[in-house]
C-alpha cells in the first residue's frame, strides 16, 4: 500500500443524504472534465448529417436543419464516467433517440453509434429507447462545445459516460452486439455503473 | 485539449515493455510513417492511453489499466524497434 | 502486433522533501532525497504519485530540474485548476514524503559527450529540462556553444532568471515576452516565429542539436520553425507539456 501523502485531499463524496446517488467507486466533481481518445473534430454544420443505417444502407438521414426541426426536450441527469468522476444534475437539450428511430421505422436488437474521428460504441436497443437516450446539442443552456462533443453527442446517462459518444453522426442497427472502441480495448460491453461494470469480465 | 507526445508515457512504457521505449522507433501500420515513440501523439485524458500516428492519426497503441494489470493493444503498430535494431 | 496484459516493473520510492524554493509567484522548486536514486541524465523526468487517505491516487510527470550529481530537484508550476500542482506548491512541507519513480526518458536527453552546438527553445515551464541541460553542461566542463531562446508571458514569469543571467562563456540567452514587457524592454516580444528563430537559434550549417520543450502549441510552432530553417527533423528533439504546464 502506498504511503499516504500528508494533506492531500481525496475527492468529494456525495453530500450528506445523497450518498445513494453516487455509484460504487465514484467521486463527485463540480467541473466537467474533458476526456478524448483523439483530436477534436470540427465538422461544419453544412456538412453534418445524422443517419440511421442498417446493413450498410442508410434508412434515414437528417441534415443539421432537419435534425434541429425534430422535437427536442430538456434533460437533467447525473452522469458517471468510468474514470470515476460523477457529476450531478447536468442539463442538456436533445432529440430523443426514440423519435429518431420512430422516424426511421427500423428495428434491430443492437446499435453501434458511429462518430466523426472514428469513435464507436455499442448498445442494446433497449438502452437507447424508452426515454433513456438522446442526441444532445445543448449543454447547460448553451450549444454543446466541440471539446464536449459538439455539435451533437449521444447522451445515455444510465450507463458509463463512454457510451455517450461525442461527435455522434449516427446509429448503425445491428443483429449482433459487436464491441466499439473502448469495448475492443478492454472495457465492458454493457457498462452499468451501479453494477460497476467497468472492464470486460466485471 | 492538447495532445502530448510519447515522452509523457515513458514510465508506462517501462512498466509494459520492461525497458525505456521513448527512443524506440515505431512504424505506423496504416501509413508507414517511422519515427521515435517520443514523437507520437498521446492522449492521456481518456479511459485509456491512446497513442496515434502523427501523420495519419491511426491508433498505434492503446493501454488500459484494469484490475491491477495493463492491457496493451499494439495492433495498429506495424513495427516497434529498439534504438540500434536492424 | 498483439494484445496482452502485464504487471508493472518500474518501482516507486518515498523521497523526503528537503526544501521548497519559490522561483516565481506560481512556481516552486522542490528538492528531494530519495533513498535509492540511480542517477539520471539531463532532460529526463520522474513520475510523482499522491495517495489520499481514502485511497484516491493522482500521478503526474515532472522534468528533473537538477543536473546529474546535484541534489535531485523538480520545478513545479501551480495550475489554477490543477489537482496535484496546488498540493505540491502550497501544501507540501520539508520533511514530508513524496512518492516518485524514475528517472524516465531516453529520447529527450543530453549527453555531455555530444559535441553539437545546442539550440534550446523553452516555452513557459518548458525551461525546466533545458535548465538541467545547461547545468550539466557547466558541471561537466563542456564547451559546446549553446543558444537558449526562452518564451514567457511576462518577465516575472521567467523561471531561474538570475541563474540564466549568470551564463557567459558559450551560452547566449535571449527572451521573448509574449503578453507584457517592462518599460525599456530590449529583448524580443511576441510569439516565436521564423525571423526570431533566424536571429536567436544556431543556423542549420552549424549542425546543431535542438531541444524544444513547452506547451504543445509552442513546441509545434517552434519545432516547425527550426525545420523551416533547415534543421533535419531528427536533430530537433521535442517534449510537449499539457496546455498549461506538466503532464
Amino acid at each position: 500500500m502506498s504511503p499516504i501523502s500528508r494533506g492531500f485531499r481525496g475527492r468529494r463524496r456525495a453530500p450528506a443524504g445523497q450518498e445513494g446517488r453516487l455509484p460504487p467507486g465514484q467521486y463527485l466533481t463540480e467541473d466537467f472534465p474533458v476526456l478524448s481518445a483523439g483530436p477534436t473534430p470540427h465538422t461544419p454544420l453544412a456538412d453534418w448529417t445524422f443517419s440511421i443505417t442498417q446493413g450498410g444502407a442508410t434508412e434515414q438521414s437528417w441534415s443539421w436543419q432537419e435534425f434541429r426541426a425534430v422535437p427536442s426536450e430538456d434533460v437533467t441527469a447525473d452522469i458517471h464516467c468510468v474514470t470515476r468522476w460523477s457529476k450531478f444534475d447536468t442539463r442538456w437539450r436533445g432529440v430523443s433517440v426514440d423519435t429518431l428511430l420512430d422516424q426511421a421505422g427500423q428495428d434491430a436488437p443492437y446499435v453501434l453509434a458511429f462518430c466523426d474521428g472514428g469513435y464507436t460504441t455499442n448498445l442494446p436497443i433497449e438502452d437507447v429507447t424508452g426515454g433513456k437516450a438522446w442526441v444532445a446539442f445543448d449543454y447547460d443552456g448553451q450549444p454543446l462545445e466541440p471539446e464536449h462533443g459538439g455539435p451533437a453527442r449521444l447522451l445515455v446517462p444510465h450507463l458509463y459516460f463512454w457510451k455517450s459518444a461525442k461527435w455522434v453522426r449516427g446509429l448503425a442497427l445491428r443483429d449482433h452486439d459487436a464491441p466499439g472502441f473502448w469495448e475492443t480495448y478492454g472495457y465492458h460491453m454493457y457498462g452499468d455503473p451501479w453494477k460497476e461494470q467497468r472492464y470486460a469480465g466485471d | 485539449m492538447d495532445a502530448l507526445d510519447g515522452n509523457a508515457i515513458g514510465g508506462l512504457l517501462i512498466d509494459v515493455f520492461g525497458a525505456e521505449m521513448t527512443a524506440a522507433t515505431g512504424t505506423c501500420g496504416a501509413c508507414g510513417d517511422t519515427g521515435p515513440v517520443a514523437g507520437l501523439v498521446v492522449y492521456l485524458k481518456a479511459p485509456g492511453t491512446v497513442v496515434r500516428c502523427r501523420i495519419c492519426g491511426n491508433v498505434l497503441m492503446v493501454f488500459v489499466k484494469a484490475h491491477g494489470m495493463t492491457c496493451v493493444d499494439l495492433t495498429g503498430m506495424a513495427r516497434l524497434d529498439q534504438p540500434g535494431a536492424a | 502486433m498483439e494484445r496482452t496484459a502485464v504487471r508493472g516493473r518500474l518501482t516507486w520510492q518515498a523521497a523526503t522533501v528537503t526544501g521548497l524554493t519559490p522561483e516565481t509567484a506560481a512556481v516552486v522548486t522542490i528538492t528531494l532525497d530519495p533513498p535509492d536514486w540511480p542517477g539520471h541524465q539531463a532532460g529526463q523526468h520522474l513520475d510523482v504519485r499522491l495517495t489520499a487517505e481514502d485511497g484516491y491516487v493522482a500521478e503526474r510527470s515532472y522534468s528533473i530540474a537538477s543536473a546529474p550529481g546535484e541534489p535531485l530537484a523538480i520545478t513545479v508550476e501551480r495550475l489554477e485548476d490543477g489537482e496535484v500542482s496546488p498540493y505540491l506548491t502550497e501544501e507540501l512541507r520539508a520533511g514530508d514524503q513524496l512518492e516518485l519513480r524514475g528517472p524516465i526518458g531516453g529520447y529527450f536527453v543530453w549527453k555531455p559527450a555530444d559535441a553539437s552546438p545546442l539550440t534550446l527553445l523553452a516555452g513557459g515551464s518548458g525551461i525546466v529540462p533545458l535548465r538541467a541541460i545547461l547545468r550539466d553542461r557547466l558541471r561537466t566542463g563542456s564547451d559546446v556553444p549553446a543558444r537558449l531562446l526562452y518564451s514567457a508571458r511576462t518577465l516575472p514569469d521567467v523561471i531561474y532568471r538570475d541563474e540564466l543571467g549568470q551564463h557567459h562563456d558559450g551560452v547566449a540567452v535571449s527572451y521573448t515576452l509574449t503578453r507584457a514587457q517592462p518599460p525599456g524592454w530590449a529583448g524580443h516580444t511576441g510569439r516565436i516565429d521564423a525571423s526570431l528563430l533566424a536571429d536567436a537559434a544556431w543556423p542549420a550549417t552549424a549542425k546543431p542539436l535542438a531541444y524544444v520543450c513547452g506547451p504543445t502549441s509552442f513546441v509545434e510552432t517552434a519545432a516547425a520553425g527550426l525545420v523551416g530553417l533547415g534543421y533535419p527533423p531528427d536533430r530537433v528533439k521535442t517534449e510537449r507539456f499539457g496546455a498549461t504546464g506538466g503532464h
